[in-house]
């Protein structure tokens, strides 16, 4: 069988149905970081390490086609403007910089703890898309110096 | 046995970890040895009933891992040239920080026991926290409530140190040579 890029099938084909629960488990600790151990941080770092995970296993090229690399970019510069702007909006409507102007909720439901949530949301987004565009930079500086060879 | 004893069998285990790590002339060992010693960290964490912080510190030491073992698995950096030190400037060195060390034994004597007195601040929030904020997870509603500037402020370091590794990486790909420069 012709050697492809990235790693053999069983590793291809277990990463195919794994890398959606990673996905989504990421998604969870992100959600419930207000409820649970985790939060955007942790979160994201797992967001980051499933994208990791299918650029190891199916190669450079795969992952530029599977993932829009400008967006993640974009959404990287414009999560931090977000949670400037939560602040603000804090200003605007609580009264100081950063103040939890959204309604609080019951304690331990999912959708409560105000502007808590929204945070978490936003450093999770950052957090991922930041650290996979760092290693997409190592793995990309690989390729441009294969080039200049 | 209590904390405090599986405790300082963890850090003696990571310190053990360490030297190895230094110590190793393969790099790909030394990069597992450097696992061994963050796996340990994560594990004294959940020790000490921080999983917030535990979680990280695994995940972060995953990544970090995976990073270097792709990074340094296929360059020739193994064999390491033994470096010349001074060695009258060594001695010295020694010498004065294990003369701090001892030095400085008797002042442990002056710090409180382990974990006392509970601080203020932190009663405050524990009592408090989950009634203000409606975040059940204390450390969220620390981190993304009373103290969210800190966070503002890291976000902001991630942020700068993300541009700063693309602008330094990147750089080789703007110098394209030109069309008359190429032979």
């Amino acid at each position: 069988m012709k050697q492809q890029a990235g790693m053999t099938l069983i590793v291809k084909t277990v990463t195919r149905i794994s890398v959606w629960l990673i996905l989504l488990y990421g998604i969870y600790i992100i959600l419930h970081g207000h409820l649970s151990p985790g939060g955007g941080f942790a979160g994201g770092v797992i967001i980051a390490l499933a994208f990791l995970n299918v650029m190891l296993a199916f190669g450079r090229d795969f992952i530029k086609n599977w993932l829009n690399i400008e967006m993640l970019h974009d959404i990287d510069s414009s999560s931090a403007m977000m949670f400037l702007a939560v602040g603000i909006l804090g200003m605007a409507f609580g009264g100081s910089f950063l103040a939890n102007f959204i309604s609080h909720g019951t304690l331990f439901n999912l959708v409560s703890s105000g502007t808590i949530q929204v945070l978490n949301i936003v450093i999770g987004l950052k957090v991922g898309m930041g650290l996979f565009i760092v290693v997409w930079a190592l793995a990309l500086f690989h390729l441009d110096r294969k080039e200049m060879k | 046995m209590p904390v405090e004893s599986w405790l300082i069998f963890l850090l003696s285990f990571m310190i053990v970890g360490s030297i190895i790590a230094l110590e190793m002339k393969d790099l790909l060992s030394a990069i597992i040895s450097i696992g061994v010693v963050g796996l340990g960290v994560s594990v004294a964490f959940l020790l000490l009933q921080a999983p917030d912080l535990a979680i990280v510190q695994f995940l972060f030491e995953i990544f970090s891992i995976v990073i270097m073992v792709r990074a340094f698995i296929k360059k020739d950096y193994h064999k390491e040239e033994p470096s010349k030190v001074n060695k009258i400037l060594a001695g010295v060195t020694v010498i004065t920080l294990i003369a701090i060390f001892f030095l400085s034994v008797p002042l442990f004597k002056l710090l409180p026991p382990f974990g006392e007195p509970l601080m203020t601040t932190a009663r405050y929030y524990l009592e408090n926290g989950a009634r203000e904020t409606g975040s059940a997870n204390i450390v969220s509603a620390v981190i993304l409530d009373y103290r969210a500037y800190d966070t503002l402020g890291e976000t902001t370091v991630l942020f700068t140190a993300i541009l700063g590794t693309l602008t330094i990486i990147r750089i080789k790909k703007r110098v394209k040579p030109t069309e008359d420069e190429k032979p």
